[in-house]
């Protein structure tokens, strides 16, 4: 299975070379960067081309690495239901850049695009209605970057004098409780009072 | 906007202006399967467009998954589709079992199967008959509740939970099955096909059905992938795509059963497919059950991602660390992302996770088959007339736990 992925990955490589960054295949899964600014071109050859025909759209989504320089990873699954295989790719973006939409090549990226810019707040460029879709009307901010808080900014309750619904800054009665249970042994870095100096130097 | 003030002049001067008339269906409308909003723009009884506004059962699971451990995330899977809360878990399961390595014993294995089997009746079951109500049958939804009833009895003798399962585990299933529950299962499943002819009486060859379902909502091939359909949406026109067949997981390989394709692609086949889906299920079940009753063993991987024996934790330290370590921190899960897709009974429910190698993942993406194909309805119900509209969101099977997240 990996071998005929290795081959397939080879193939794209040498058909389109201006386009992918660099692949690998792990878990058995084919994954392949690209640049997000021919990301359309690209999926078009990945849907047209007969020895790849990735011609169904499975999910279009993002990953937020608040540290790095380029923040967003947006991330394609297709899938082939004639050769049996699935590909991934990911496109590294800024904050503040635009990805290409594919809604001409896969009318199915419709949703999946508002949705990656209802819950990050990356900018599709040629999207025919890139509307906010899963968060309420009105919501403001992007939900699923490492910033956004889990509880949000704002809370709902009908009000029985004003007769509606309003909204109003979250205010909770008790903490969010938010337990870190890693082990001090393995796995996590504690500073451990008085040992504050000492990690420094280690430094 | 439906006041009428827009282009409209009087009614005694001068020609009457002919408008579109823009309605809302649903949030709260018994045939909209749920909390869907649909803003209809119609042309007389004809569907011109149709925006469907969706969200309202927006829970925001994704990014409650990231602040929870592995195994706390894996109850948010029930919630999503509520109609067969275990297959979803199962897409989960897998991708930790990728991630990690795990092999799940055989018996663990086949006790999955079973219950991905009995979620797919109960989803059917549900979507056959509710779709019957929504073009005007009664009987078939009283009915087939019944069938759900005993079925969910099962959930609950083998899980605790008549809904809310969290039976799948990663590294196997939570507890083995009692054999009397075993043989229970045997009993009904040869009884079902008795229950399915009384279904099939009523609805197959009825008049009205017929004449609400056939031709109605073609889906063509061509549709299939601009929309990126899956399941019975591409079954129901051809195509014999299963990814329980082309992609196996779990142990489906061994087992011997049929993929039903449609011809037309209609909702009156896809009903068809769904029929004879829920009779191929109850074969799996069969044989499903014939292996359980030989094979025995563990349930659970013996391993860090899966709790010590009861007796184990009673005599042993190390194991009474590992239970209390397992249940507060949770296990780790080495850095890599995959995706994990099953064959849900709605279509190809997947998972995509992002572990960076803590015990909570970075980022989960749940994929779910209704999200594409509710996007699909304004191009499906364009040109049909507003009963239609019914008819077209009934047969896609739409389930808003799962679309909304």
């Amino acid at each position: 299975m990996s071998d005929a992925l290795k081959d397939l990955a080879g193939y794209i490589e040498a058909k389109r070379g201006d386009c992918v960054a660099g692949w690998d295949v792990s878990h058995g899964e084919l994954n392949i960067d690209v640049t997000p600014s021919n990301i359309a071109g690209f999926v078009d050859f990945l849907k047209s081309d007969a020895t790849c025909r990735f011609t169904s759209l499975v999910d279009i989504t993002a990953v937020d690495y608040a540290g790095r320089d380029k923040r967003f990873d947006v991330v394609y699954h297709f899938l082939s239901m004639y050769q049996n295989h699935r590909i991934r790719l990911r496109a590294s973006v800024r904050e503040d850049e635009m990805v290409p939409s594919i809604t001409d090549v896969h009318p199915s990226a419709n949703w999946f695009e508002r949705e990656v810019f209802d819950m990050f707040g990356i900018l599709f460029s040629g999207h025919p209605d890139l509307r906010r879709i899963l968060t309420d009307y009105g919501f403001r901010g992007y939900p699923l970057r490492k910033d956004f808080p889990t509880t949000g900014y704002t809370e709902v309750r009908y009000d029985e004098v004003q007769k509606r619904v309003v909204y109003e800054p979250v205010s909770l009665v008790q903490e969010y409780r938010q337990f870190d249970f890693m082990s001090p042994w393995e796995g996590a870095e504690y500073i451990l009072p008085g040992d504050e100096k000492q990690t420094e130097g280690g430094k | 906007m439906m006041d009428g003030t827009k282009g409209f002049e009087d009614a005694l001067t001068g020609e009457q202006k002919i408008r579109n008339f823009n309605i809302n269906f649903g949030p709260q409308h018994p045939a909209a399967h749920g909390v869907l909003r649909l803003v209809l723009e119609l042309d007389g009884e004809v569907v011109e467009r149709c925006d469907p506004h969706i969200g309202l059962l927006h829970r925001g699971t994704e990014k409650l998954m990231e602040s929870r451990t592995y195994l706390q995330n894996l109850p948010y899977f029930d919630r999503l589709d509520y109609v067969a809360p275990m297959n979803q878990e199962h897409a989960w399961c897998l991708a930790i079992e990728k991630l990690t390595g795990t092999v799940v014993p055989r018996r663990a294995s086949l006790i999955r199967v079973l219950f991905s089997e009995i979620g797919r009746v109960l989803n059917h079951l549900l979507n056959v008959t509710t779709q019957a109500m929504d073009v005007g049958a009664l009987t078939p939804p009283l009915w087939g509740f019944e069938e759900r009833e005993k079925l969910m009895g099962f959930y609950e003798r083998a899980c605790g939970a008549r809904l809310h399962a969290a039976y799948f585990r990663p590294g196997g299933v939570h507890q083995d099955l009692p054999d009397a529950l075993i043989e229970d299962i045997d009993t009904w499943a040869d009884e079902f096909p008795r229950f399915m002819s009384d279904i099939d009486g009523l609805l197959t060859e009825n008049r009205i059905f017929k004449q609400r379902n056939v031709d109605i909502g073609v889906v063509t091939e061509e549709d299939i992938l601009d929309y990126g359909f899956s399941g019975v949406m591409v079954r129901g026109s051809g195509l014999a795509w299963d990814l329980r067949r082309a992609q196996p997981y779990e142990c489906y390989d061994e087992f011997d059963f049929q993929i039903p394709v449609g011809k037309n692609g209609d909702c009156y086949d896809r009903y068809l497919v769904r029929m004879e889906e829920m009779r191929q299920s109850v074969s799996i079940i069969k044989q499903a059950v014939a292996k359980l009753r030989v094979e025995k063993g563990d349930v659970l991987a013996r391993g860090k991602i899966t709790p010590p024996s009861r007796s184990a934790m009673k005599t042993d330290m190390e194991s009474l660390i590992h239970h209390f370590k397992l249940y507060t921190e949770g296990f780790h899960v080495p850095a890599g992302e995959v995706y994990c897709a099953v064959e849900a009974p709605k279509g190809e429910f997947g998972v995509y996770l992002v572990a960076d190698g803590t015990n909570k993942p970075y980022r989960a993406k749940l994929r779910a088959p209704g999200f594409l194909h509710l996007q699909a309805m304004d191009h499906m119900s364009k040109g049909h007339q507003l009963a239609d509209v019914a008819a077209i969101i009934g047969t896609m099977d739409v389930v808003f736990g799962e679309i909304d997240r």
